[in-house]
């Protein structure tokens, strides 16, 4: 699932490095995310893994990071 | 101690009254700063009113705040929108200082000091683009400089200093950006034009080269992203609206006693602009509510828990742009409905109830921020909202 969201982040994240060479952990704003982005992030990680994030989550921190990205579609793939 | 609602009302009413609005026409048509207001609001400490009691402020709330800047509106809406502007300041060091002992000192000497602060957000290239800079904080040494050309620094040129976005480093994202305070020895601002605007022309706001050197405990160190949405952003759209809501009341007011004349006048007959003035009153409760809804809305997000994250919210964000866009027409269209109530009393510029400066002020409102830039980030956010 990382990988796929890096192919997402490569192709909409507008990222000032190689978005499939970035850590998980890293903080994708220091690497030049932009909120507009973030949008386009969040529709296309819809699209892809056929899911809607609540409100809820559509917040800064959770559109922070691979690892924070992952761990939100995960909840909403499989609910717990 | 905390002051009480009625005691700000009554000192920026006095003010208004007595300073702001007899100076008003004069610093409208010379477009100059408010000095006699913006002297006396420091005489009055109100300068302070958003600093926390525990650092020698007032502690006023967002609401008390708004009713502040609606008040000076109705007189001054040039004052009204400098106060409201060094208010957001006040607000971005005094929510986001953390435990940095350098802004506590600075907030008190604030307030010993009546201090004035400007924003340094625009810049040439970027334009109003709050969520980009250019310029890039460099490290030199103990000291951190910094260069920057803003294409408006409102009252640059009389802020006792300044609050200013850059990158975080000259490499650093153009959105990775943090708040840097700059006082006035750390500074020296090169004019770069005029300001020789339509209205709000008290508010002297041209553009400025800022070259600045200061030390790294002056910068903020939360991230700017968080400062725009939790604080800069709320505070801007409420406390501006404040002013704008000034703007109206103090035109439909003019118009209002237009009609009572004309009803004295002939009593018996409901004058014909009377039905105007029942539509504008209308208008001038809508954009009221809508006001004082969100400030005590906000308030409450802001003194409560979880509320950190729901003032980043998608929902917050649109409802504050929201706030914004609605009353800086409502107030055109109110201004406007004014001016057919009292006819040409009202386009005369020497008659009591002259309001062309209201227009010419209220004119601004849709363009601080433009409301297409607004309407295009909305559009970008419904794009994920569900309403859930």
């Amino acid at each position: 699932m990382k990988d796929e969201i890096r192919e997402i982040l490569h192709e909409h994240g507008k990222l000032t490095r190689d978005a499939r060479a970035i850590d998980e952990d890293e903080d994708l704003y220091q690497v030049g995310m932009t909120s507009h982005a973030s949008v386009n992030v969040m529709l296309a990680l819809e699209s892809r893994f056929n899911i809607e994030f609540p409100d809820r989550m559509l917040r800064r921190g959770v559109f922070g990071s691979i690892s924070a990205m992952s761990a939100a579609i995960e909840q909403l793939v499989s609910p717990s | 101690m905390r002051a009480s609602t009625s005691e700000l009302v009554s000192k920026a009413t006095q003010i208004g009254v007595e300073v702001a609005g007899p100076h008003a026409a004069e610093v409208d048509a010379e477009a100059r700063f408010p000095r006699e207001a913006i002297d006396a609001l420091k005489r009055h400490r109100l300068l302070g009113a958003g600093v926390p009691v525990e650092l020698g402020g007032v502690g006023a709330s967002m609401v008390q705040l708004a009713e502040v800047c609606e008040v000076l509106g109705q007189h001054c809406a040039s004052t009204a929108m400098v106060y409201a502007m060094h208010l957001i300041q006040i607000a971005c060091i005094a929510r986001h200082r953390a435990g940095s002992q350098f802004f506590a000192g600075y907030l008190v000497e604030a307030v010993e000091k009546q201090i004035l602060i400007a924003s340094v957000t625009s810049e040439a290239t970027v334009g109003g683009e709050l969520r980009t800079s250019v310029a890039g904080i460099e490290r030199r040494g103990e000291r951190v400089a910094v260069t920057k050309n803003a294409t408006t620094i409102s009252y640059g040129a009389h802020a006792d200093a300044l609050l200013l976005t850059a990158r975080r480093t000259p490499t650093a994202p153009a959105s990775d950006q943090v708040l840097i305070l700059l006082r006035k020895d750390d500074y020296a601002l090169e004019p770069a034009g005029t300001w020789d605007t339509l209205g709000m022309r008290g508010t002297c706001s041209p553009g400025f080269r800022v070259v600045a050197d200061a030390r790294e405990e002056q910068i903020l160190e939360a991230q700017f992203a968080d400062i725009a949405s939790q604080t800069m952003v709320p505070f801007s759209h409420i406390l501006w609206s404040s002013c704008w809501l000034g703007i109206a009341t103090a035109a439909l007011a003019r118009a209002h006693e237009f009609v009572r004349q004309q009803a004295r006048a002939k009593p018996g007959a409901v004058p014909p602009a009377a039905i105007r003035l029942a539509e504008a009153c209308n208008l001038l409760q809508l954009m009221r509510t809508n006001v004082h809804d969100v400030a005590s809305e906000c308030e409450g997000l802001m003194n409560g828990e979880g509320g950190t994250e729901a003032l980043s919210s998608i929902p917050f964000a649109l409802k504050m742009n929201n706030l914004k866009i609605s009353s800086s027409q409502l107030v055109v269209q109110i201004v406007q409905q004014a001016l057919s109530i009292c006819g040409i009393s009202g386009y005369k510029n020497d008659s009591p109830f002259a309001l062309g400066r209201h227009l010419r002020d209220a004119l601004s409102a849709a363009l601080m921020v433009g409301n297409d830039r607004i309407y295009a980030t909305n559009a970008s956010m419904l794009l994920v909202l569900k309403n859930d």
